[in-house]
């Protein structure tokens, strides 16, 4: 493709909502396994994992991919932004919107804020639970058929004894909600798929999806934290 | 029934060219009709000033009748003033209590360079439309009026974009500053009509890139644009522009 497409605020544009949409799908199938850990007896949340880390070399290229999607998303949001801030130097003394079909609030107003936050939080996010302690710290736990594997349940569930990593996971969730419900819209329209007929369904479908993934994420630590 | 009169408080900007740096003045109107239009309320505030030997306030107007997209106010924070579907000419100071403090700032956009106090340089505007906002035009003799069919609600939905009078409140009430509203505007209504298609790929890609060459910024969906274009363009045109781009991208 030439360089005059490519090049373009609207090329960003597109390739922010793809990315956003593929790291959308990822988060959806995250909190799908996720919910395995309101099972008490931990094997199942174990199995499920374990079932990941055993596909080895499809991991690391899903991982890489992840990745690069990711690190892609975040790079071309922060030129974005910096874009957006030269293009617009002096703000208003006063703003006030005109209302009407306009989005303009809290999460389209903040989206570099909360996006900010979210790459933070995901960085920490892998430290933590990812490269947290395994087998040889002596997270070990049997499977059904009797194999020894990294008791990744104990750890979540230890972790959020802490009532402050149970506040921060709550935040952070409540910015990805932010995130989302700005953003699935967002990127339908940067693709061009949104329509006359169907943009105001595409804005609330995406705003419904968006807080019901904040929620059902944001219940996981607040349930084990309490009910475990 | 008699008007009301009432007296208004206003902060203007006030800034002498490009280069200065710009501050805001107090004034006060009195003796204001509530059927007075916004504009002529500035007009008695400039008769003041002339009368007290000032300099006036400079702003932008010409049909006064919301047709040719001349005025521009950003009016207590918002483009056009309070009113929905009508530019400032259009706003009347019944929309305004007595007592009031009204700001009025100029239209703020890199692309758009203060000129003096609340006007500003638009032509950007006229170079995004001039890489490719017009049609192929036949050589030889005139055509026959309606010669060539138009599906009806294309001719509608065509007519609906063509409305975009460029007065540029979508920039304005942008909080980057995009120009997408109104560069999608004129590429939706070219590409509804079969006028439009023999130049309809290099039509998009020069508008778009030339959006870009102005400093204009990017479009977040946000929508600002929409609530605040007098004559109420939908931001799916904006939704049609990028689907035009893809396509001419793809077919380069």
């Amino acid at each position: 493709m030439k360089k005059e497409y490519v090049s373009s605020s609207v090329f960003k544009k597109f390739v922010m909502g793809a990315t956003g949409l593929a790291l959308l799908g990822f988060v959806i199938t995250h909190l799908l396994g996720n919910l395995l850990l309101y099972k008490k007896d931990g094997t199942a949340f174990n199995d499920y994992a374990n079932k990941l880390a055993s596909l080895g070399g499809l991991l690391y290229a899903a991982e890489i991919g992840l990745l690069a999607f990711f690190l892609y998303h975040a790079f071309t949001g922060i030129r974005l932004a910096l874009m957006a801030k030269e293009a617009k130097p002096i703000k208003y003394a006063v703003k006030k919107s005109k209302g009407g079909e306009s989005k303009w609030g809290l999460a389209s107003n903040n989206m570099i804020i909360s996006g900010s936050a979210l790459l933070l939080f995901v960085v920490l996010h892998v430290l933590h639970f990812k490269f947290g302690p395994g087998i040889n710290e002596g997270y070990v736990t049997a499977l059904s058929d009797g194999t020894e594997v990294r008791d990744l349940q104990r750890h979540v569930v230890e972790q959020f004894k802490n009532p402050l990593m149970v506040v921060l996971y709550v935040v952070a969730m409540l910015g990805l909600g932010l995130h989302l419900k700005h953003g699935i819209w967002s990127a339908f329209h940067s693709l061009g798929l949104t329509r006359e007929n169907n943009s105001k369904t595409i804005y609330c479908a995406g705003g419904a999806l968006a807080a019901i993934l904040a929620v059902g994420f944001l219940l996981i630590p607040i349930y084990l934290y309490f009910f475990y | 029934m008699s008007a009301k009169k009432m007296t208004v408080h206003l902060k203007v900007w006030r800034q002498k060219n490009k280069n200065d740096a710009g501050h805001f003045e107090d004034y006060t109107v009195q003796d204001i009709s509530d059927d007075m239009s916004f504009l002529e309320m500035l007009d008695r505030l400039n008769v003041n000033l002339q009368k007290a030997g000032k300099l006036e306030v400079e702003f932008e107007s010409d049909c006064r009748e919301g047709i040719c997209g001349t005025c521009s106010c950003v009016i207590n924070g918002q483009p056009h003033g309070p009113v929905t579907g009508a530019a400032t000419c259009q706003l009347y100071m019944r929309q305004f209590k007595d007592g009031d403090t009204i700001v009025i700032e100029p239209w703020r956009a890199k692309a758009f360079p203060v000129i003096r106090d609340l006007v500003v340089d638009r032509s950007g505007l006229d170079r995004i439309i001039t890489v490719g906002g017009y049609t192929g035009a036949k050589t030889g003799p005139h055509a026959d009026a309606n010669s060539i069919l138009v599906p009806k609600e294309n001719a509608e939905k065509a007519m609906d974009y063509a409305a975009c009078i460029g007065c540029g409140a979508c920039v304005a009430a942008c909080p980057n500053g995009s120009a997408s509203l109104f560069t999608s505007a004129k590429i939706s209504h070219m590409s509804l009509l079969p006028q439009g298609h023999p130049l309809r790929q290099s039509r998009v890609t020069r508008m778009v890139n030339q959006m870009d060459k102005e400093g204009f910024g990017h479009c977040t969906n946000i929508g600002e644009c929409q609530s605040a274009c007098p004559k109420e363009i939908k931001i799916d045109s904006i939704a049609i522009m990028r689907r035009e781009f893809f396509n001419a991208a793809i077919r380069s």
